[in-house]
């Protein structure tokens, strides 16, 4: 099979995988549960293996196309920790140890929120010393970001041993986050047009008030530069750019947009969006969450600010070009 | 499709070679500048520097050679129009016409009007302005009520055109106007000419001072000036569909957020040593604005390569640009203490001083945030 093939054979799968299980996960989600056999038929499919280089295991598909399986799943708001064992198998494949078996827990640091903690097979942390490689680790605390998903506190054992890895595990999983985000907010856009075309008020669709086109306008303009500073990251982490920088971007960009995002389109679809029963909040709920993760919004816009005044004047514009 | 996404601008190495050599260049004969004068980039009237970038082969870049233009790509010439901007030269002699004047004659000029007016806009000769806006005719440019009269062996054109930039230093006119039908075709009936601006009778041309008390608009007054038949661009009667592709080259620069880039290095220079995270958190916002800027405005360049038309994407450009910029000034109000002056012997107070008069502009020239949306919204299906 030529490579392209199979970046969009996988594609496909994972297209009809979240499709398919796309209820299953929600429900088993909302309840605080797991959804077994969508995880299974992931693992099956060999989605969790699309970053890992072919002589690793992998398929060997360029790094764009594998990432932009992680976009998708933000596309479905996939309430599954796919994106984190994506990169963490990236992570393990790149410092030498075994590949992830199940779910993976990625813990950006010792006492960080994992996502899906509870759920996860292998864990992978971030230490000084490098990357560590767990088996089933106990949960410390139990708690839920504002999605309603999983982030838990586990009992790392103490230790600062660990393996080189290629890349930053807090960068990897910044990485996702920004293009789940991307992902979600293309949904999002989506779903506001669907909306505003098929509501009628005063005896025609919304679409057709000048006041709804110009705040679909500037939500359009928002996805746009999102979708624009995810592809950025990814570039950068395909090409082996300053994944920081790039990333730093991206997050700051994109968490910006999901804010400004949510509200137009909480605004557009009125009482409706603000209930369980429309698929918006699945969406807008977990941008909110994400925005944080893995690295606060905060956390990276002040690394980049710290870069854009350490640059000064003569230096800003060379860096803002070689980005 | 309702989301936009931009193609991915190639990494383009003969560009990023072409960008060492431009910067070099400006360093060079810019050295002279001021901060307050680099600021002023977008009307800064400089004949001699327009030449120097003609001789260097920078302008018409993508031109056939046939017609003094250098074969060269769109990426290659987003490089020589970014570092001019970023550097702030004087940009006023020649962008009209590079940008969006010579890209339409080359599109629907007569063989005659490409090969006597494009050598000369190559070469940082020729200057363009741009005749479009009316007193009743701006946003609304279908209801242009400046007319040409069909004669004996041309037009007699009446009528006034308003804003238009730099007509007191500009060799030529791309007039829209009015050519048969009445104001109620709308549309229909609408044409281009190409107005010797030099050699043409009955045209007066009075300036417009702007709030910050700056000279670079004008009102054109055409009273039975005679046109010969030969100015008509492309077809008689297609003005409409002219306009809107001129307006797409206006509108797919990186000129729509890169016009306040020197209060913003200036900004950078006057919080050096500040340890405070207000402005660090100001200016790492700032900074993934721009580099996004210019990956979105990258990738209009990319259409423009490949022959597609970016009208939708340029318009999201240009206002999230026109955002940008005009956030700016606020900024930087508030992370350093400063009233506002040109005279001012700090450069980032003069320059502040600068953007906050011409801040109101961004949102309106080259097609308002409104019309732009607009645009957005209909490329989104909505109307
Ligand atoms: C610095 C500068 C340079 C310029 N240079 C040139 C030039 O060289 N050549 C040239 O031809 N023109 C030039 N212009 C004119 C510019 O193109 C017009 O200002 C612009 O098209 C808007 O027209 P207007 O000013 O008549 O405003 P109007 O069209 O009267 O608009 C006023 C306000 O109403 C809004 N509005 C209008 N119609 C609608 C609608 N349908 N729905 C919602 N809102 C609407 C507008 O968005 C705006 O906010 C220049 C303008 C400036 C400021």
């Amino acid at each position: 099979m030529e490579l392209n093939d199979v970046g969009a054979m996988l594609a496909d799968t994972a297209e009809r995988l979240f499709t398919t299980h796309g209820d299953a996960i929600e429900g088993a989600g909302r309840d605080g549960g797991w959804a077994d056999a969508a995880w299974a038929a992931i693992e099956e499919s060999g989605l969790p293996l699309a970053l890992v280089p072919e002589e690793h295991g992998g398929f060997g598909i360029p790094a764009t196309e594998a990432l932009a399986l992680i976009r998708q799943t933000g596309r479905h708001a996939l309430a599954l920790p796919l994106p984190e064992t994506i990169v963490a198998n990236a992570a393990l494949a790149s410092a030498g140890l075994p590949l992830a078996e199940g779910p993976v827990g990625l813990a950006e640091r010792a006492n960080a929120r994992v996502p899906w903690g509870r759920f996860a097979n292998t864990v992978v942390v971030a230490t000084d010393g490098g990357l560590q490689r767990h088996a089933d680790l106990p949960v410390a605390a139990e708690s839920t970001n504002v999605a309603g998903h999983p982030r838990d506190q586990l009992s790392i054992p103490e230790g600062n041993a660990g393996a080189a890895a290629a890349v930053p595990l807090l960068e990897l999983g910044a990485l996702a986050r920004a293009l789940q985000m991307a992902g979600a907010l293309e949904r999002v856009l989506e779903l506001t047009v669907e909306h505003v075309s098929s509501r009628v008020q005063f005896g025609r669709p919304l679409a057709k008030f000048q006041a709804i086109q110009q705040e679909l306008a500037k939500l359009a303009g928002e996805v746009a530069a999102a979708s624009a500073a995810a592809d950025h990251a990814a570039d950068a982490y395909a090409v082996g750019g300053d994944l920081t920088f790039a990333v730093a971007v991206a997050r700051t960009r994109i968490g910006e947009a999901a804010s400004k995002s949510t509200a137009i389109a909480h605004q557009l679809h009125g009482a409706i969006g603000f209930t369980r029963e429309h698929a918006l909040h699945r969406f807008t709920t977990a941008l909110w969450a994400w925005r944080d993760e893995f690295g606060t919004q905060r956390h990276w816009t002040l690394a980049l600010g710290k870069r854009a005044l350490s640059a000064g004047r003569d230096c800003y514009w060379p860096m803002v070009v070689a980005a | 499709m309702t989301a936009l996404r931009f193609p991915t601008p190639p990494v383009h190495e003969a560009a990023e070679t072409l960008r060492a050599e431009v910067r070099a260049f400006l360093t060079d004969v810019l050295a002279d500048r001021s901060p307050l004068q680099r600021a002023d980039s977008w009307n800064g009237f400089d004949r001699d520097f327009s030449r120097k970038l003609g001789q260097r082969g920078w302008l018409g870049m993508t031109w056939p050679k046939q017609y003094g233009g250098h074969e060269r790509s769109a990426f290659e010439r987003y490089v020589v129009v970014e570092e001019t901007l970023a550097a702030g030269a004087p940009v006023a002699a020649h962008w009209i016409a590079d940008r969006q004047s010579g890209p339409s004659l080359l599109k629907y000029g007569t063989e005659e009007q490409k090969q006597t007016i494009l050598p000369g806009i190559a070469a940082g000769e020729t200057v363009f302005c741009i005749g479009m806006s009316e007193p009743d005719s701006g946003s609304d440019l279908a209801a242009t009520r400046t007319r040409a009269v069909p004669v004996d062996g041309g037009w007699h054109v009446t009528g006034t055109k308003l804003w238009t930039t730099g007509a007191h230093h500009a060799d030529y006119m791309i007039l829209f106007c009015r050519t048969s039908g009445t104001a109620a075709d709308r549309q229909a009936g609408t044409s281009q000419l190409l107005v010797d601006l030099k050699a043409t009778d009955g045209i007066t041309i009075r300036p417009i001072i702007d709030l910050a008390g700056q000279h670079h608009f004008n009102e054109v007054h055409f009273e039975d000036a005679f046109l010969p038949s030969s100015a008509l661009i492309g077809t008689e009667g297609a003005g409409w569909e002219q306009v809107m592709s001129e307006l797409a080259f206006e509108r797919s620069g990186p000129e729509r957020f890169l016009s306040s880039m020197q209060l913003f290095i200036e900004l950078i220079g006057a919080l050096q040593g500040s340890t405070s995270e207000a402005a660090e958190l100001a200016l790492g916002r700032l900074t993934a604005h721009l580099v996004t800027l210019r990956r979105l405005s990258r990738g209009v360049a990319a259409m423009l390569e490949a022959g597609e038309n970016p009208g939708t994407h340029a318009a999201i450009v240009k206002d999230l640009g026109a955002t940008f910029e005009q956030e700016l000034g606020d900024i930087a109000r508030n992370l350093v203490d400063a009233e506002p002056d040109t005279a001012s012997t700090s450069d980032f107070i003069a320059v502040l001083a600068h953007n906050t008069g011409n801040s109101p502009s961004f949102s309106l020239r080259g097609g308002t945030r409104e019309i732009l949306r607009g645009i957005i919204a209909r490329g989104l299906g909505l109307r």
